[in-house]
């Protein structure tokens, strides 16, 4: 059981949005999907709901292709940035309207999270704040119980206490009833505990897809003073570098070595966001 | 249970410790229940895989045990096992990185054992 992307290619005009991807999400697992504005991750989500179509190559949803098929694409549920709700409409109208093409929706749980999260279920689409529609939207896919959930920039525009509740319900539901989901966000740093897997891309190609402790533990800092720092990352792969006066540091990919930092450097590892930020930046 | 998660080790870990640090405090004490998987991951905002790999280190070292259905507990002598473990870490975890601050900071082997016996006396007086 899984959602298979192979060798997708997508093109916008004379621009490459996705070039050649291949990635795999399998069952029952927390993913985080990385990349800066422009990489490709919302074509990439898009791509595999069918809501644009691909140039080439194809998705498959747990061996079935899954261009305009219903019966494929009602086990995935993508909540999105955009909203494609008709605005008029009220919020319990598009719970209802939702179990219509998803009949394993929540609707008891679906409105106790509303009742959480102090949203008002009788009010319109087109009257909620960015914060608030994003919150509709996480209800939805935290009630949906469909085998993949994509989410889209989830917490877009939610103040600290209702990202952390979303994170704590997302956990919740996640122990209780497994599925996969796959997180695009800007938020690393919040995210970096809750996945298990992690997939980067960058101008429309996949540069890492692994399990966030091997990624994790394939990184690291070397800081002190520049000329000792220099000559210790001579032979290794160094993706960056920053330095305030006589002192520099240098990020490495490889191995955290074992033996002893030499005098006068040290050795940290490397936190998720660092990471992205040096192996995305241009 | 409380952890304040750095960035420098893996997060099972800081779990297990966390975990372990209870124990050694007796907030959950022998034959007693600790958190299940859902709770800790739920509370602490982390993949249950990664808080279940944390619980599987104290599994595998028999500091806790698990009950079919029921849950997990601490192990009797659990406590005992632990202060074994943590005293033949004190050498690395706690001498070493003194030594080297010392070192840095010009602060001789004399000076460091007087400061030491300073520490006793206070820990003693309070």
């Amino acid at each position: 059981m899984s959602i298979e992307v192979k060798k997708v290619i997508k093109n916008f005009g004379s621009t490459c949005a996705l070039d050649k991807v291949t990635v795999t999400f399998e069952e029952n697992k927390i993913y985080g999907l990385l990349g800066r504005n422009g990489a490709g991750k919302t074509t990439l989500l898009n791509i595999i709901t069918n809501r644009i179509f691909s140039d080439a190559g194809e998705v498959l949803i747990d061996g079935i292709p899954a261009r305009e098929n219903d019966e494929a694409l009602k086990k995935i549920y993508m909540m999105s940035e955009k909203d494609y709700y008709p605005a008029n409409m009220k919020i319990k109208d598009i719970f209802r309207w939702t179990q219509e093409f998803y009949p394993d929706f929540d609707l008891e749980y679906a409105e106790n999270l509303a009742e959480a999260f102090e949203l008002n279920i009788k009010k319109n689409v087109k009257s909620l704040s960015t914060g608030y529609s994003s919150i509709f939207k996480v209800i939805i896919a935290l009630s949906v119980n469909t085998p993949y959930v994509l989410l889209d920039e989830p917490v877009l525009g939610l103040d600290a206490n209702h990202r952390d509740m979303f994170y704590r319900y997302l956990i919740e539901k996640y122990s209780e009833t497994p599925s996969t989901y796959v997180i695009s966000t800007h938020l690393i740093e919040e995210i970096s505990n809750l996945v298990e897997h992690i997939i980067i891309i960058r101008k429309g190609k996949i540069i890492k897809d692994e399990a966030r402790e091997e990624l994790m533990s394939y990184g690291y800092t070397v800081s002190g003073k520049a000329s000792l720092v220099d000559e210790y990352v001579r032979d290794k792969n160094v993706i960056g570098l920053d330095s305030i006066g006589g002192l520099k540091s240098a990020y490495v990919m490889g191995q955290i070595p074992r033996d002893k930092a030499p005098e006068g450097l040290e050795i940290t590892k490397i936190d998720l966001q660092k990471l992205f930020i040096k192996l995305t930046d241009n | 249970m409380l952890i304040n998660f750095d960035d420098e080790r893996p997060i099972f870990i800081q779990i297990a410790e966390g975990l372990e640090d209870a124990i050694l405090s007796g907030a959950f004490g022998e034959e007693s229940q600790i958190p299940s998987i859902t709770e800790i991951s739920v509370n602490y905002r982390i993949n249950p895989a990664t808080a279940l790999k944390g619980i599987n280190i104290l599994v595998d070292e028999g500091i806790v045990y698990k009950k079919r259905g029921i849950g997990m507990f601490v192990a009797t002598g659990a406590v005992e096992k632990l202060k074994k473990k943590r005293k033949e870490q004190f050498y690395d975890n706690f001498i070493k990185k003194l030594v080297e601050e010392a070192k840095r900071l010009d602060i001789s082997k004399n000076e460091a054992i007087n400061m030491l016996e300073r520490g006793f006396e206070d820990e003693y007086r309070s």
